[in-house]
């Protein structure tokens, strides 16, 4: 689909961008009491609020689940071919794919281990690797799935097999980025493998795996050199960290130093910086596709919030973790 | 073959600017129903925006018009044995409205469609997202006063 189709989508997406939260609102959100009173703040920029639910975990993943769904129904109403939006559901395909494959050495069926959103169901994606018969699964996905399967079988690693489907993901995120033709989605995509390539050394060094080991797991990335940071790894956390000041993602460092959150927090943050040039694209599918990302990141957000509160946790720890706003 | 060029002119002018002005408001409709579907009470704003490079395709009407006049082909008086250099002179005055009419009517689609998606987000700036759709039709203009100057000064 060319970018000139996008103008009615577009226009709509300009409309919804309105009701996106700001920093303002979560600033608010962070200043709330209690329970109750975020739910009313949120109620009253229309999030959903769950009729029934368990305990307020439970009240937040349902307000969560369908705030989620309706970002998704709107881009389903507004493009006719959503596979140019695999990159950002792609993560979850592979996801499933781990539950399925470590679910194949129990003769139990846990569907709650799934999660939905992703581009294949998961119940085929379970039935494939009951049945062996990988067929049903995208061509890229097959051969990862079969030794995926094989290694946890013959090893019962399920750290190995983690190594595997999640580097296949990152390389699929980059095809599929690559075959939207979507500037943002390359963006996003990029900045995705390099984040998880990143968080994958730091692991790599404090657990003290080899060399050859994080060789294996590293995702090629095109603004990270992997063998450098292979070979930085092998020498200790000073020298991934000397050679990432090195690349443009040398302001990661300090965070890097601070905790694994305040690194996911400023990959989040870079994302949003990065597409916030969207809001004044006219017409091009980029402005969707930070839309989604955008909805992605406030319900992260929302979550933190959420989960500091019912954790009785302090204000300011909450707020160091919560993200950037896109609007 | 001199009234055959002079007719080429007149359906070009008509024909290339009512092209653009097709494709403009088609394109600006888009962008006009997506933010019609999301707030309806912005209807008459985007269809103001809408409108805006519709305007080439008139021009065009009326360049035609002139031109089809001038040749007398309108009053039933039409000179069948006008030159090869008069029939000349009718198309290449009708040129100017045909391709800016074109090339304009598609560019000031996309400033309409971007005023828009300014008004979705500011209503209260209607006034200012009217202006920039709008500068691009001085080029229109200035090639229907072109035009029209040109036709009329053929003898």
């Amino acid at each position: 689909m060319t970018d000139n189709q996008y103008y009615y989508a577009v226009a709509r997406i300009r409309s919804r961008e309105l009701s996106l939260l700001n920093q303002s609102f979560i600033d608010q959100l962070l200043g709330a009491k209690s329970m109750d009173e975020a739910m009313r703040l949120l109620q009253d920029k229309g999030w959903h609020m769950p009729d029934e639910y368990t305990t307020e975990s439970d009240r937040v993943e349902k307000m969560l689940s369908v705030e989620k769904k309706k970002t998704w129904d709107l881009i389903g109403e507004l493009v006719d071919d959503m596979s140019v939006f695999d990159v950002l559901l792609i993560e979850n395909d592979y996801h499933n794919l781990k539950a399925a494959v470590k679910e194949a050495l129990t003769s139990d069926i846990h569907m709650d281990i799934f999660s939905g959103g992703g581009t294949i169901e998961p119940r085929v994606m379970e039935e494939a690797v009951k049945t062996r018969d990988f067929s049903p699964l995208p061509d890229e996905m097959e051969p990862v799935a079969e030794k995926a399967l094989e290694t946890l079988l013959h090893t019962h690693d399920g750290q190995l097999t983690d190594v595997i489907i999640d580097k296949a993901a990152l390389i699929a995120i980059g095809k599929a980025a690559k075959k939207s033709g979507s500037p943002v989605l390359e963006l996003y995509a990029g900045l995705k493998v390099a984040s998880a390539d990143i968080k994958i050394a730091i692991r790599a060094v404090k657990t003290g795996k080899d060399k050859n080991f994080i060789r294996e797991a590293l995702a090629p990335c095109d603004t990270l050199n992997t063998e450098r940071l292979a070979e930085a790894c092998g020498e200790g956390m000073d020298a991934i960290y000397d050679y990432l000041s090195l690349t443009e993602y040398s302001d990661a460092v300090p965070e890097l130093k601070k905790s694994p959150s305040a690194f996911e927090r400023w990959c989040d943050n870079l994302i949003i910086r990065n597409i916030r040039s969207e809001i004044t694209h006219p017409y091009t599918l980029g402005p969707l596709a930070a839309y989604i990302i955008a909805r992605e990141n406030e319900i992260s957000t929302v979550r933190i919030v959420l989960s500091g509160l019912i954790n009785d946790l302090p204000e300011q720890s909450v707020r160091e973790r919560a993200r950037e706003m896109y609007v | 073959m001199g009234i055959a060029l002079a007719l080429l002119g007149a359906a070009s002018a008509a024909l290339f600017a009512g092209i653009g002005s097709a494709i403009g408001v088609g394109r600006a409709g888009q962008a006009a129903a997506g933010l019609v579907t999301e707030d309806p009470t912005q209807f008459s704003r985007a269809l103001i925006l809408q409108l805006l490079p519709g305007t080439q395709g008139i021009y065009g009407l009326l360049i035609a018009f002139i031109a089809l006049s001038n040749i007398g082909l309108l009053g039933g008086t039409v000179d069948t044995g006008m030159s090869v250099g008069t029939g000349l002179m009718y198309l290449f005055a009708c040129l100017p409205m045909a391709f800016v009419g074109l090339v304009s009517a598609m560019q000031q689609s996309k400033a309409s469609v971007a005023s828009i998606g300014l008004v979705a987000k500011r209503p209260d700036q209607f006034g200012k997202s009217m202006i920039f759709p709008a500068m691009v039709e001085t080029y229109a203009i200035l090639a229907l006063l072109v035009s029209i100057l040109a036709i009329n000064g053929i003898k």
